[in-house]
C-alpha cells in the first residue's frame, strides 16, 4: 500500500493505478474528455491536468502513474489556469451554438466552459467547416463539433472491435472520418451507436425523431428486450415517449449497445400497436371491450376442459414476455387448466 | 451459459460454433474480440465464413450438421496425443473409456470426411483447445437445431470436460441464448416437461410440491413440445391454444403445415403487441404492453436476473400480459393474489430454489445470477465449480448421424438458415423501425460464385427455391463466404419465409428441436419468356 497526498490529505491506496482514478475514488472532480476507463488512457485532452510537487510541468493524471509518496494537487490556481486555456482553444474551433444544439445539457464542453467560466472568444481565428455526414441511418457526424479527443476512434477499435473510424489528415485539418470518406453508410461500420453514446459534445449524435432538451427528459434504466445478452440501458423519455436510448455502464455489457437496442427503439409508440381487444365475429376481427374478450377466453377454456379435456389444450408462453407473465401463464395452465402442454420458442 | 459475460475479455481461448456471434449477440461478439486483441486464440467453426472467422486462428468451414464428427476428430487428436486433463477426468468426471472406443474412429482424416474440414485443421484446433488455460466454447443455434442436436450439444460438453475446460472462471461451454427472456421462459417452467426450476413433472414429490403452493390437483402427464402441438392440432387432438408474444406463422419450420394446424383449431387466442401472421389467424387478439410499458424482469443468458421497468404508458386498451392472466385466473375461480409483478417475483422465489434469493430489493441496482437460493446468497458466477449437479461429470459418447435430409438430384443444396444483426426473429418490431428496415428490407438466398455461375445467376437476380415443403421466390445474394453445396437464408422476413422450405418432421428425439439448420433444397434461375 502506498501513501499520496491528495490536496493536502494524506490518504493510502493500492498501486498501480493512475493519479486520476487515486483522485476519482477519494471523491475527487476531475474534468476529462477523453478518458473511459474501459480504455486504455491516451491522454489526448489534456483536462485532466494535475500539478505533482516535483514534475517538471503539470502532468495528465489519466496516464500518469500514482507513485508511494507523492503529493499531487488538483486544482492550484496553474492548473485551473492550464484547464481554462484548453478549453479556450476548443473555443477557437468549435460553433457557438449551444443554444440549439441537441447535446446542451449533457454536453461536456458546455459544462467545464460553464466551471471554469472561460472566455469563448478569447483566440479568434478561422473555424473548420465541414459538411455533416448524414449518411448512417441513425446518427450524424459533425465534424464542426469534433474536440479530437478520440474516444468514439478507441470505443469503435478497443471495445466494439469494428475499426470502421479513425483519425484524419493532421493539425487544423484533424478530423474524424472512416476509410476513403464516402459516407459512413459505406463503411464497415454496423451502427452499434458506442462512438454515439462516448461522445461528450455534439458531433456525433443520434438523429433522433423527437427534438427534446436533455433536461426535459428522464431516464429509467431497464433491460434490452432483443437478444438474450440482457444489455444494461437507459430508456430516455419524453411526454410518455421513448425519445433515445443510452448504455448503461457496470453492468455485463459493457456500457455498449448493438444497433437494435441503441436504435430500434421507435416500435414501442408505432401507430400499428394493437390497441384495443378484438373478437372474431361473422369471421371477421372485431374490436370489443375487455371484460368481453376475457369473459370469452375464461369460458373458452372452461368449455374445452370440460367438454374435450384439460389435454385438448395447449400454451405457448414467451421468450419474449418477463419471468412474472411466463410463471403466471404456465400457473394459469398447470394449475387452472391441468394440463402441461406448454412450450415457447426456445428451439427457434 | 455456465460462466458470465464478464469472464471473456480474460478467456485465453475461445472456440466458437453455431453461432455468429458478432450479428446475434453483438455485444458478447465484441467482447470475445475484445479477447482476441488481448491476446486469446480464436476457433471458430461454421458452414459461413462469418465475421469472426476473418479474426480466427483456425476456422474450420465444416458442412451443415457435421459438428458431432469435427468435435469427435477434435477429441481424438486430444486423447491420443495424451493433451487431455488426467486429472480432471480422473477427479470429476466417469465414462471416459466409452467416449475413448468411439472417438477412436473418428481420426482426423476420417471426421474430415464427414465434415469437409481439412484433417490438418482438425489437428491444430484440437491443440489449441487442449492447450489453453480458460477456454470457453460458445454455441448457438448451429449446434442445436438439428434432429441430433442433443448428440451435437453432448460433445461439446464431452470436449470441455475432456480437457478439464468446466467448472471455473473464464472455461466453459456457453450456449447463447436468443431472445431477451428465453432463458426465463425455461426457468419459470414454459416446457411440457418442468415446473418452474427445471422440476420434472413426472416426479411425485415435485408434484406434491406445487400441489400445496398452488391449492390445485396437477396433471403428472409430460405435456406435449411446441411442434408436437402443432402436429395434434394438425389432427384435431388440439382444441385451443393460447399464444402469448409469439409468431409461430414465421417463427416455426414448415408455414404450411403450421397454418392448416392453427387454422383447424376450435378456438385460437393470441395476445402480442402488433399484429402478425398469426394474430390474423387468431379468434381472439388482446392487445399488450411492450417491454417499455410494464415492470417485470428478464433473465438473461449468463443466467442474470434483471429488472425491467416501467417507461410510458402502454397505448390505447392494452394491457400488461401478466394482468391479462391475473384476469383470467379470476374468471377460472383462481385465486390471483398479484397486485404488482413484485408478487408474483415473491411466489417464484417460493416455487425455485434457483430464483429462492432473488427479491426486486436486491436486484434494484444490479442484476443476480442464479442459482440464488437464499436471500444472502451471492448469485452463481459460474456453474459446476466443486461437482457436477449429478456428481461426476458423465461423458455421453455420440457417433455421427446424418441429418434427416441429405442432398439428391432433385434436391441438390443444403439449405440452412439463421439471423442477420438488423433483424429480430420475425421483424414484427424491427420492420417497424425506419433505420433497421431501410438497411435490411427484404430476405435473400446466399449462394457460392460457383454456384452462382454454373446456375447462370447474378448477384441480385431472383431465383425459385423449392424444397419438399413448399417453393418461394427470393433475391440471390452471391457470396463466397459460403461453401459450393449450401446456401443460407435469414428466416426473418414473411415475405420470403426460409420456414416454407424446412422440415419439421426431423424432429431431435429428445428435445424435440426442429432441424432447421439442415434441409435439401434446389434453387434454379427463373426463365423469363
Amino acid at each position: 500500500m502506498a501513501q499520496v497526498t491528495l490536496n493536502g490529505n494524506t490518504i493510502h491506496v493500492d498501486l498501480p493505478k493512475t493519479i486520476l482514478q487515486v483522485a476519482e475514488e477519494a471523491g475527487l472532480f476531475v474534468p476529462t474528455f477523453c478518458n473511459d476507463k474501459r480504455l486504455v488512457p491516451n491522454g489526448a485532452c489534456r483536462m485532466c491536468v494535475v500539478e505533482v510537487e516535483g514534475a517538471r510541468s503539470l502532468v495528465a493524471s489519466c496516464t500518469t502513474p500514482a507513485a508511494d509518496g507523492m503529493v499531487i494537487n488538483t486544482e492550484t490556481p496553474a492548473v485551473i489556469d492550464a484547464r481554462k486555456s484548453v478549453l479556450e482553444l476548443i473555443w477557437a474551433n468549435h460553433p457557438n451554438d449551444c443554444v440549439v444544439c441537441d447535446k446542451a445539457g449533457q454536453c461536456k464542453l458546455q459544462d467545464y466552459t460553464y466551471r471554469y467560466e472561460v472566455d469563448i472568444d478569447a483566440f479568434k481565428g478561422a473555424k473548420r467547416v465541414s459538411e455533416v455526414d448524414q449518411s448512417n441511418k441513425f446518427f450524424y457526424n459533425d465534424q464542426n463539433k469534433c474536440i479530437l479527443c478520440g474516444k468514439c476512434v478507441r470505443v469503435c477499435d478497443e471495445l466494439q472491435n469494428t475499426s470502421a473510424i479513425g483519425f484524419s489528415e493532421r493539425g487544423f485539418h484533424t478530423h474524424i472520418t472512416h476509410p476513403f470518406e464516402e459516407g459512413m453508410d459505406k463503411s464497415v461500420c454496423v451502427s452499434c451507436g458506442n462512438c454515439v453514446s462516448v461522445c461528450p459534445v455534439g458531433a456525433l449524435m443520434p438523429k433522433s425523431k423527437e427534438r427534446f432538451r436533455n433536461w426535459e427528459a428522464k431516464k429509467v434504466q431497464t433491460t434490452c428486450s432483443y437478444c438474450g445478452v440482457g444489455c444494461q440501458m437507459n430508456l430516455i423519455v419524453k411526454d410518455n415517449k421513448v425519445v433515445d436510448v443510452e448504455p448503461v455502464n457496470d453492468h455485463s455489457n459493457m456500457g455498449l449497445l448493438c444497433v437494435k437496442g441503441k436504435f430500434g427503439y421507435s416500435f414501442i409508440d408505432h401507430p400499428d400497436r394493437l390497441r384495443k381487444p378484438m373478437l372474431k365475429k361473422h369471421g371477421v376481427l372485431t374490436e370489443v371491450e375487455w371484460d368481453e374478450a376475457l369473459d370469452f377466453v375464461a369460458g373458452k377454456i372452461k368449455q374445452t376442459r370440460d367438454v374435450y379435456g384439460a389435454d385438448t389444450l395447449a400454451g405457448l408462453v414467451s421468450a419474449r414476455c418477463t419471468n412474472e407473465e411466463n410463471y403466471l401463464m404456465q400457473k394459469l395452465f398447470r394449475a387452472g387448466v391441468g394440463t402441461n402442454n406448454l412450450d415457447h420458442c426456445a428451439r427457434l | 451459459m455456465t460462466n458470465s459475460i464478464p469472464e471473456i475479455p480474460k478467456i485465453d481461448l475461445a472456440f466458437v460454433t453455431g453461432s455468429n456471434t458478432t450479428e446475434n449477440h453483438p455485444v458478447i461478439g465484441a467482447q470475445i474480440l475484445q479477447a482476441v486483441k488481448n491476446g486469446a486464440k480464436l476457433i471458430v467453426a461454421d458452414p459461413r465464413r462469418i465475421e469472426l472467422a476473418r479474426h480466427a486462428d483456425v476456422f474450420l468451414q465444416l458442412k451443415p450438421g457435421t459438428n458431432v464428427a469435427l468435435l469427435n476428430g477434435m477429441m481424438n487428436v486430444i486423447y491420443n496425443e495424451g493433451l487431455y486433463d488426467a486429472e480432471f477426468v480422473e477427479e470429476r468426471t466417469t465414462g471416459l473409456s466409452d467416449l475413448i472406443d468411439v472417438i477412436q474412429a473418428y481420426t482426423p482424416e476420417k471426421a474430415s470426411e464427414i465434415c469437409g474440414v481439412d484433417a490438418d485443421l482438425i489437428r491444430k484446433a484440437a491443440r489449441l483447445y487442449a492447450h489453453a488455460n480458460r477456454a470457453s466454447i460458445f454455441y448457438a443455434m448451429g449446434i442445436t437445431q438439428h434432429s441430433t442436436g442433443t448428440g451435437h450439444v453432448m460433445t461439446v460438453s464431452n470436449l470441455a470436460m475432456m480437457c478439464g475446460n468446466l467448472g471455473k472462471a473464464h472455461s466453459g461451454v456457453n450456449p447463447l441464448r436468443g431472445q431477451n427472456n428465453v432463458q426465463g421462459a425455461c426457468d419459470m417452467g414454459g416446457l411440457p416437461d418442468d415446473f418452474p426450476g427445471y422440476q420434472k413433472v413426472t416426479n411425485p414429490e415435485v408434484i406434491q410440491k406445487f400441489e400445496s403452493l398452488w391449492g390445485a390437483k396437477l396433471s403428472y402427464k409430460r405435456g406435449m413440445p411446441l411442434t408436437k402441438m402443432m402436429q395434434a392440432a394438425h389432427s384435431g387432438e388440439i382444441k385451443l391454444m393460447y399464444i402469448m408474444g409469439e409468431n409461430p406463422m414465421v417463427s416455426d419450420p414448415d408455414t404450411n403445415h403450421i397454418r392448416e394446424s392453427l387454422e383447424h383449431l376450435d378456438c385460437l387466442i393470441v395476445q402480442d403487441i402488433f399484429p402478425t401472421e398469426t394474430t390474423a389467424l387468431a379468434d381472439v387478439v388482446l392487445p399488450v404492453a411492450c417491454f417499455a410499458e410494464k415492470d417485470g424482469t428478464f433473465t438473461n443468458t449468463e443466467r442474470r436476473v434483471q429488472r425491467v421497468r416501467k417507461a410510458v404508458q402502454a397505448p390505447g386498451e392494452a394491457k400488461a400480459d401478466w394482468e391479462v392472466f391475473v384476469e383470467i385466473m379470476k374468471r377460472l375461480g383462481m385465486d390471483a393474489p398479484y397486485e404488482k409483478p413484485e408478487d408474483v417475483m415473491k411466489e417464484i422465489s417460493k416455487a425455485t430454489q434457483l430464483y429462492g434469493g432473488i427479491t426486486y430489493d436486491r436486484i434494484e441496482h444490479k442484476g443476480l445470477q442464479w442459482p440464488c437460493p437464499t436471500p444472502e446468497h451471492p448469485g452463481t458466477q459460474y456453474l459446476h465449480k466443486d461437482k457436477f449437479p449429478r456428481g461426476k461429470g458423465l461423458f455421453v459418447p455420440v457417433h455421427h448421424v446424418d441429418s434427416a435430409e441429405l442432398q439428391d438430384e432433385a434436391y441438390p443444396f443444403i439449405l440452412t438458415t439463421g439471423r442477420i444483426l438488423y433483424h429480430y426473429h420475425t421483424r414484427t418490431m424491427t420492420k417497424r423501425v425506419e433505420g433497421l428496415h431501410a438497411i435490411a428490407s427484404e430476405g435473400f438466398i446466399e449462394i457460392s460464385p460457383n454456384t452462382a455461375l454454373k446456375l447462370g445467376i447474378e448477384d441480385g437476380e431472383l431465383v425459385k427455391v423449392a424444397s419438399r415443403r413448399g417453393e418461394l421466390e427470393v433475391k440471390a445474394k452471391v457470396t463466397d463466404t459460403i461453401q459450393d453445396q449450401v446456401v443460407f437464408m435469414p428466416f426473418h422476413f414473411a415475405e420470403t419465409a426460409a420456414n416454407i422450405l424446412t422440415n419439421a418432421s426431423a424432429l431431435d428425439e429428445i428435445s424435440s428441436m426442429p432441424e432447421l439448420k439442415v434441409c435439401a433444397v434446389s434453387v434454379e434461375k427463373i426463365q423469363t419468356v
